[in-house]
């Protein structure tokens, strides 16, 4: 008697949603099945990979890899093409972390001028991500959707403290795509994606991040938010929280002393790069395995791995 | 499959003679329902129907023990395909690959690096807790039992990989008191391979082509009387292991279907041959989603810090939170002399402190006493990080150890400051900030002004 394969179907699915315009761009969501599940129904959109770069530049990487690949790009333009050109980058994140006021606290007009280099220097798809200060991100997000209109990119992000000037910017008056964050919780995510649809925001251009951390800090928060999330929208429909989600990964993960320790400092550790990819790696697959539609990387390897981790499994 | 209350009641003798300690039949079997109560409970129970009751409220998936001593496992037992709707309870496992077709320079490295990795998390030992011994093509029994007691030497649970009965049975004679696992039985051997593995009184582990022969040979085994049994899911590539992987979990869980009751080994070596990021990105994911043994060219602290942390958090219980223990954890090289800090013992909230405390520079006592496992406003609520509950153990545990009388509490619980003035004499409270990320910002402006 053969194996009585039962498959598991749904008559809902996630968003599709398209970053970017013209000939390059890239459309994540769509699928109606737990994250690679594709033996259950074939998989629509493979999860994408974001390369992230800061308008600091270098200034605050230690991982000798990601400064050797960024070697001779004297701009951020010129970084952003690099960006944009890494085997398995399928799209470019811009962080804007120098715009904090509790860091280096560069003015918005400033930060607007990296955000227009960089959006000259490519035609790739396009994410902005703001300091993560709620003040300073309601008045720095909507000026960076003012000036990318027609780009059509996904601004990262709103929150529940901001919502009502990054959501209102982004989504109705320079209609660029909203990422909605919330903070590693099903009824935030859902709570936020809805104010925001209140405010008119269409829920096919929305994006949640709904939060993040780096493997072995807290990560069963975002498992079960996420699984929670996916079985919600696929098994009973809920429209509310039915858009992709995106996991900035690198973030979180880079900061962490399993990857910032020297070898120096934890000689039995062994070198910090090779720690500082994997926690990166790990963290991400995790972050799909669990249904990120797309992560955001930095390092070239980590980026390779996971591309070809995805192209496995799609 | 799970039986209700009423199919359960109908199987009961209907007395309401309250021997179980309930007041009717009915409580009673809501009570079994639920598993509050166990069927053996009722004194009354006709034999077949607690026969047919225990078939009925058996596990959907097996709980298979391998190993002995201190390296005894436990693997399956789940109940649920995810981890909110209860708890997973048997951590994956992993295993480091040898071969016989590596040399012996490559098995003495492998056997050199091993037990490199073993370390503390959280109360938690971290380390490969098993070594996978591969019977590469043309291995006689010589050459793989010589290897597997090398493999042995290292005091590591043993899956011995070997498709051949006698091969099978030579290297088990040198090493089955430590209760290896025999992943060697598919379609064409089961057989022969159940007997070797029943003498032996170890785990057998099954494999197949596909999911069909998988079943096939599993039922085969079954029918034999072999329940003792461990399923190798890997496929030929890595989509479909991950399929086999799902699928044969969630027959199992969702659709109570016995025969794939069992853990499962995932084998990465196999589908990912020499890509160590591609290993690693794949260790994650089937830690995620349903391997119980894991097999890895190699663990080492790269793979390790992330790989056990991640395990670690996925497979805490839900309704506990994770706790670190109190104490006194110097951190950038503090001493003495180094100004105090305090928060809750919460591990989330430790290990987001403590990495923003490291990342100052900033010497420092990072001070953590039982606060119930809460978050600082949540134990604060509670009464659990109280001026009561910080004082009396500085009182006890750091005012002999340590000789700063400077401490910093989290900005969240600044309404403490006076009470702890009061309480601990001779201390300047210092109320820090609110979120652990400004943390870096305010220590190093103390430093600068020469606070600390």
């Amino acid at each position: 008697m053969p194996f009585n394969q039962k498959l598991q179907k749904f008559n809902a699915k996630i968003n599709t949603v398209t970053i970017g315009s013209g000939d390059k761009t890239v459309t994540i969501g769509g699928d109606s099945t737990y994250p690679f599940y594709s033996f259950d129904a074939p998989s629509e959109n493979a999860p994408k990979i974001g390369v992230e770069i800061s308008d600091m530049g270098l200034e605050n990487i230690v991982s000798e890899g990601i400064k050797a690949y960024y070697d001779g790009a004297s701009t951020i333009g010129e970084m952003a093409k690099k960006a944009a050109a890494m085997e398995g980058a399928d799209f470019v994140a811009l962080i804007l972390e120098g715009g904090d006021p509790n860091g280096v606290n560069k003015s918005v007009d400033e930060l607007i001028a990296v955000v227009k280099e960089v959006a000259d220097a490519i035609d790739a798809p396009l994410v902005v991500e703001g300091c993560k200060n709620v003040e300073k991100d309601a008045e720095l997000l909507p000026k960076v959707a003012e000036a990318l209109q027609g780009r059509n990119v996904l601004i990262l992000s709103e929150k529940e403290e901001n919502y009502k000037a990054i959501g209102a910017a982004a989504g109705l008056a320079y209609d660029q795509i909203v990422g909605a964050e919330s903070a590693v919780d099903i009824n935030l995510a859902k709570q936020l994606n809805v104010v925001t649809t209140q405010l008119g925001v269409n829920a096919q251009k929305i994006v949640m991040n709904i939060g993040s951390a780096a493997a072995g800090y807290g990560y069963e928060y975002v498992v079960s938010t996420m699984d929670r999330i996916k079985g919600a929208a696929l098994s009973q429909n809920d429209n509310m929280l039915q858009m992709p989600i995106i996991t900035p990964v690198s973030a979180e993960t880079w900061g962490v002393k399993e990857a910032t320790a020297s070898e120096k400092d934890m000689p039995e550790w062994g070198p910090e790069e090779e720690r500082g990819i994997d926690m990166e790696v790990m963290t991400a697959a995790a972050d799909l395995a669990a249904g990120s539609d797309a992560v955001i990387l930095r390092h070239p390897e980590a980026v390779a791995a996971i591309s070809r981790m995805i192209k496995a499994l799609a | 499959m799970a039986l209700n209350g009423i199919q359960i009641f109908k199987l009961t003798p209907k007395k309401n003679c309250k021997e179980c300690g309930c007041p009717t039949c009915m409580a009673f079997s809501m009570k079994v329902a639920q598993g509050a109560m166990k069927i053996e409970q009722c004194p009354h129970m006709s034999d077949e129907a607690l026969a047919s009751l225990s078939e009925a409220t058996a596990p959907p998936m097996k709980t298979i023990k391998i190993g002995t001593g201190d390296g005894e496992f436990t693997l399956g037992g789940e109940t649920v395909l995810f981890r909110h709707e209860k708890t997973f309870v048997s951590k994956p496992r992993y295993a480091v690959a040898l071969c016989t077709c590596m040399d012996d320079a490559t098995v003495e490295a492998k056997l050199a690096e091993i037990p490199k990795v073993d370390y503390d998390r959280i109360g938690e030992r971290m380390y490969a807790e098993l070594v996978y011994v591969n019977c590469g093509e043309g291995a006689d029994a010589a050459k793989y039992t010589a290897l597997v007691e090398k493999a042995a030497g290292l005091g590591r649970t043993l899956v011995l990989d070997c498709k051949d009965p006698e091969i099978a049975k030579a290297a088990l004679a040198v090493c089955k008191d430590s209760k290896p696992v025999l992943n060697g039985a598919d379609a064409s051997n089961y057989e022969a391979m159940n007997a070797v593995a029943t003498e032996a009184g170890v785990v057998l582990g099954v494999s197949g082509k596909d999911l069909n022969e998988l079943y096939d040979t599993t039922a085969a085994l079954e029918k034999l009387g072999n329940k003792n049994l461990v399923l190798d899911t890997t496929g030929a590539d890595i989509k479909e292991t991950f399929a086999n992987t799902v699928q044969v979990r969630r027959a199992a869980l969702k659709d109570q279907d016995r025969t794939f009751g069992y853990p499962s080994i995932v084998n990465l070596v196999k589908i990912a041959r020499g890509d160590l990021h591609l290993q690693a990105a794949l260790a994650s994911m089937f830690t995620m989603k349903y391997g119980s043994i894991i097999v890895m060219e190699q663990m080492t602290y790269a793979e390790a810090l992330p790989l056990y942390g991640l395990r670690q958090n996925v497979y805490t219980d839900p309704q506990k939170p994770m706790k670190v223990e109190p104490g006194i954890y110097p951190l950038n090289g503090a001493d003495e002399n180094s100004v105090v800090v305090t928060t809750v013992d919460f591990a989330l909230t430790y290990f987001v402190v403590s990495g923003e405390l490291e990342r100052s520079g900033v010497p420092l006592n990072l001070v953590i006493n039982d606060a119930g496992g809460l978050s600082v406003l949540t134990s604060w609520a509670a009464g659990k990080f109280s001026g009561n509950s910080i004082s009396s153990y500085i009182k006890e545990n750091v005012e002999p150890k340590v000789k700063s009388r400077k401490l910093i509490i989290p900005g969240k619980v600044a309404v403490l400051k006076g009470d702890l003035e009061a309480k601990l004499p001779g201390w300047e409270i210092i109320v820090g900030p609110r979120e652990a990320v400004q943390l870096v910002k305010f220590l190093k402006d103390l430093q600068a002004d020469g606070q600390i």
